[in-house]
C-alpha cells in the first residue's frame, strides 16, 4: 500500500497529493549526487507516517499552497508548480519550520540517502561511533597559566 | 509488602530529579521512613531515541525538551508565551537530567559573592567553600570525566579521563591558543571508563535526548539505585497536587492523584520539594489556604520572583574539513577567559564559551533550513554537505541576574491533565545581560573565524532555553528577602524544606546541575546535623 492510499494518513488525499509533489521540489531528485528526492515512494510514506505532533502545521502549510496556486496544487504544470512551492517555501512562517522537519527528518535517514552520504545507515546503539582523541599536546599552552578565579576574600582576579 | 499509601512517612521527597535523587540517597543512612512521589515515569535505556533509525526525529516528539511539544502524559503545559526564553525539562525518574548536555561545571567561588564583589543582585548565604565536600561527594557519586589542573577553578580532581577533544576540539584548541585565550577539557557528567556499574561511552551522538547505553549520568542510573537500595520508596505517576498544613502552621503532608487518578493524602513528618524552579512555586503557590493566601512559605512574596533563565547565544560556524558532527559527546571544552567581572567590558559579571562538536544529518537539515542556510530546491544537496559534519557551534552561557519581574505565577485558565492550574511564565532579557551576549557572540565570532569558519551566524535565544530554572525560591537569612534559610528550610513552615535550582540567590554564568545537586546534598547533611532540634 503507498502513503497516498493510507487510510491512517488522516490527511485528505488531495492534500497527500499535494505533499507528495511539493516535498519533490523541496529535496528533488539528483543523479549527481545520487539520491532519490523526497517525493520518492518510501521516504514519502516515511514522512506521512511520521507526521505526528506537526500534523496541523502542515495541513496548514497545505493550505496556504492551495491559495497561492489558487487551487489544485497537484494539476499545475511542472513550471506554474515550481513557482508556486517556491513562493511557499520562501514564506517566514511557523508552519514552514514545521512542514521542513517532517520532510527532512524522514529523508536523512532514509538508507540510500545516508550511502550517499558515506554513513552507515543504522541505529547508533549498540556500536557506538569511533571519535579520535585529538592532540592534547595543545593544552601545553594553557597548563601553568596563573590562577584566574577570583577568591571571596579578593577583588583581585 | 508495600506500606499503605496513607500511613505516615518520616521524609516525603515531591520529584525523582537531580535534586530529589540526591537528597533521598544522602537521608537514607538516617533509616527515617522515606518517601518519593514523581509525577512522571521510569525511562527503560531501550526507550531512548538512539536505539532506533529514528534517534534525530524523536528530539523533535516524545523526547523534545519542551513539556509543550513533548506533551506526554506525564507533562504539565507551561505558558510561556511572554518569554523569549522558551521552557525547558523533562518529567520522569530523572527529571532533567534525562535530557542534560551533561555538561557538568560547578559554580566559581565569585559566584557566592556578586554583591560583596561587583554590587549586584546579593550574596548567597553560604559559600563555595561550604559547598566544596558536596561538590566532590556529588561527582563521586556521578562519575565526571575532566582534567585536574584548570587555572579557572580551586583544585579539584574529576574521577575519570576526560571525553576525547577529537577532530572538532583540536581544531577549537588551536584558535584559542593563536588568540592566547583560556581553554580547557569540560567537566562532565559522562563515563569515559567503566563506572559504578555503568558502561563507558560508545559515542552514540548528542547526549541531550538519553543515553541508551547509560554514560551519561542522569540520576535514574545514580543516584536511584543506591536510594533504592537503601530502602527509599519511590512511587511513579504520583502527581502532587498541593502541600497541606496543620493547625500550628506546619506542613501535614500533600494531596496528590495516583496512577489511577485517584486523589490520595499522604502525611508526612518533613516535606522537600525538589519540582525545580517552575514546579517548586506552582506548587507553593497552588497550596494556598487561610492561613497562607498567598501561597505556601510565601510570607516574603518572592515564591516565583527572580526567575533566572540563562539566555545562552549559539554562535555557529562551517569550516571546509571534515569534523566529529555527531560522532561523539556534544560537549568537549570550556573557556573561563570571560568569566570574571571586567567592568571595561561595559557589562557586570560573566560568561563561559562552551565548545560543542556537530549534529546529525536530520538535526543538520532541520536547524540549517530554519536558520535559512540550507536552501530548497537544485541547491538542496550541495549546500548541504558544505554544512553536514563541518558545523562548528559555541554557546555563550551568560549569567543572568535575579529581578523580581521575571516570575513564575498560576496562569488562571491553563491547567494539567488533574485540572492543577499550569505555571505562566513573565520574563525579559535585562539591559546588562544584553550586552553580555553581543560581547560573547563577538568572541565566539572572532573563535570561529580564527578556526576558519565561513558561514557565522547566530541564534541569541535558541528555541527552548537551557531547561536552567533557577531563584524561584531563594535562600538568605532575612525572611523579608528570602522563602528558605541558609540551609534549605523555609522561615515560613519549619519542616518544609526546597533542595532544587529555585533555591539560588544567582545563576552563575554554567550549567547549573552539579551546583544543584551539591546543594541538596549540603540540605540534606544539614538535616541530618540537625535531627534532634530540626524544626526550632
Amino acid at each position: 500500500m503507498t502513503a497516498v492510499e493510507n487510510p491512517n494518513a488522516e490527511l485528505a488525499p488531495a492534500q497527500l497529493r499535494d505533499l507528495r509533489r511539493l516535498a519533490g521540489f523541496m529535496v528533488p531528485a539528483s543523479a549527481e549526487y545520487g539520491v532519490p528526492g523526497a517525493e520518492d515512494e518510501a521516504i514519502f510514506a516515511d514522512i506521512v507516517r511520521s507526521l505526528g505532533r506537526d500534523k496541523d502545521d502542515v495541513r496548514e502549510a497545505l493550505a496556504m499552497l492551495r491559495e497561492i496556486a489558487g487551487g489544485d496544487f497537484a494539476g499545475l504544470d511542472q513550471a506554474a508548480a515550481e513557482a508556486v512551492a517556491m513562493t511557499l517555501l520562501g514564506r517566514e512562517h511557523r508552519v514552514m519550520t514545521a512542514l521542513g522537519r517532517a520532510v527532512l527528518q524522514c529523508y536523512y535517514r532514509d538508507d540510500r540517502v545516508m550511502h550517499a552520504l558515506g554513513i552507515e545507515p543504522r541505529a547508533p546503539y549498540p556500536q557506538g561511533r569511533v571519535l579520535e582523541p585529538g592532540d592534547w599536546s595543545l593544552l601545553d599552552a594553557v597548563r601553568g597559566r596563573r590562577r584566574m578565579w577570583r577568591d571571596v576574600d579578593s577583588t583581585e582576579t | 509488602m508495600p506500606r499503605p499509601p496513607d500511613d505516615i512517612v518520616d521524609v516525603l521527597i515531591i520529584g525523582a530529579g537531580a535534586s530529589g535523587a540526591a537528597v533521598a540517597w544522602s537521608l537514607a543512612e538516617t533509616r527515617m521512613k522515606i518517601l518519593c512521589l514523581e509525577q512522571g515515569d521510569w525511562i527503560k535505556p531501550t526507550e531512548f531515541p538512539s536505539n532506533g533509525r529514528d534517534w534525530e526525529a524523536r528530539r523533535y516528539a516524545d523526547f523534545d525538551i519542551s513539556p509543550n511539544r513533548r506533551a506526554r502524559a506525564t507533562d504539565y503545559p507551561v505558558n510561556d508565551d511572554n518569554s523569549p526564553m522558551k521552557i525547558a525539562n523533562f518529567n520522569g525518574v530523572g527529571g532533567g537530567t534525562i535530557l542534560f548536555t551533561a555538561h557538568y561545571p560547578r559554580m566559581h567561588p565569585s559566584d557566592f559573592r556578586v554583591r560583596t564583589l561587583d554590587g549586584v543582585a546579593d550574596d548567597w548565604p553560604i559559600d563555595y567553600w561550604t559547598l566544596e565536600p558536596y561538590f566532590a561527594e556529588n561527582d563521586r557519586m556521578t562519575g565526571v570525566a575532566g582534567l585536574a589542573g584548570d587555572p579557572a577553578y580551586p583544585t579539584h580532581e574529576p574521577n575519570m579521563p576526560p571525553v576525547p577533544l577529537g577532530k572538532t576540539g583540536t581544531r577549537y584548541a588551536r584558535a584559542m591558543n593563536q588568540l592566547r585565550w583560556h581553554w580547557w577539557p569540560s567537566d562532565v557528567a559522562v563515563a569515559t571508563t567503566e563506572y559504578d556499574g555503568r558502561g563507558k561511552c560508545i559515542n552514540l551522538g548528542h547526549c541531550t535526548p538519553g543515553c541508551a547505553q547509560g554514560a551519561k549520568a542522569s540520576v535514574d542510573i545514580t543516584y536511584w539505585p543506591h536510594a533504592l537500595r537503601a530502602r527509599v520508596e519511590l512511587r511513579t505517576r504520583c502527581r502532587v497536587r498541593e502541600i497541606t498544613t496543620n493547625e500550628h502552621g506546619m506542613a501535614s503532608g500533600v494531596v496528590y492523584y495516583d496512577p489511577s487518578g485517584m486523589e490520595r493524602f499522604q502525611p508526612a513528618e518533613v516535606v522537600i520539594i525538589a519540582a525545580n524552579g517552575i514546579g517548586t512555586p506552582r506548587l507553593l503557590l497552588n497550596s494556598a489556604s487561610a492561613r497562607f493566601p498567598s501561597g505556601l512559605a510565601n510570607s516574603s512574596g518572592l515564591v516565583g520572583k527572580n526567575l533566572m533563565l540563562h539566555p545562552w547565544p549559539m554562535v555557529f560556524g562551517y569550516i571546509d574539513d571534515e569534523l566529529d558532527g555527531d560522532r561523539g559527546p556534544q560537549t568537549v571544552m570550556w573557556s573561563k577567559e570571560f568569566y570574571e567581572t571586567d567592568p571595561s567590558r561595559g557589562f557586570l559579571r560573566g560568561y563561559t564559551l562552551q565548545f560543542t562538536r556537530g549534529t546529525g544529518p536530520a538535526n543538520e537539515a532541520i536547524t540549517s533550513m530554519a536558520a535559512g542556510r540550507l536552501p530548497w530546491g537544485k541547491d538542496h544537496h550541495r549546500v548541504f554537505r558544505s554544512l553536514h559534519y563541518h558545523r562548528m557551534l559555541i554557546g555563550v552561557a551568560c549569567e543572568d541576574l535575579p529581578e523580581e519581574h521575571n516570575r513564575v505565577t498560576l496562569d488562571p485558565a491553563l491547567t494539567d491533565s488533574h485540572g492543577i492550574p499550569a505555571p505562566k511564565i513573565d520574563y525579559a532579557i535585562s539591559e546588562n545581560t544584553r550586552r553580555m551576549m553581543e560581547h560573547g557572540i563577538a568572541r565566539a565570532s572572532e573563535i570561529l573565524e580564527a578556526a576558519g569558519a565561513k558561514n557565522i551566524s547566530c541564534s541569541r535565544t535558541v528555541l527552548n532555553s537551557p531547561g536552567h530554572l533557577l531563584g524561584t525560591a531563594r535562600m538568605g537569612l532575612n525572611p523579608e528577602r528570602s522563602v528558605v534559610n541558609e540551609w534549605g528550610r523555609s522561615h515560613d513552615v519549619k519542616n518544609l524544606f526546597i533542595v532544587d535550582g529555585s533555591i539560588w540567590v544567582t545563576s552563575g554564568g554554567v550549567n547549573p546541575t552539579s551546583t544543584i545537586q551539591a546543594l541538596a546534598l549540603y540540605v540534606a547533611d544539614s538535616i541530618k546535623k540537625r535531627l534532634a532540634t530540626l524544626f526550632d
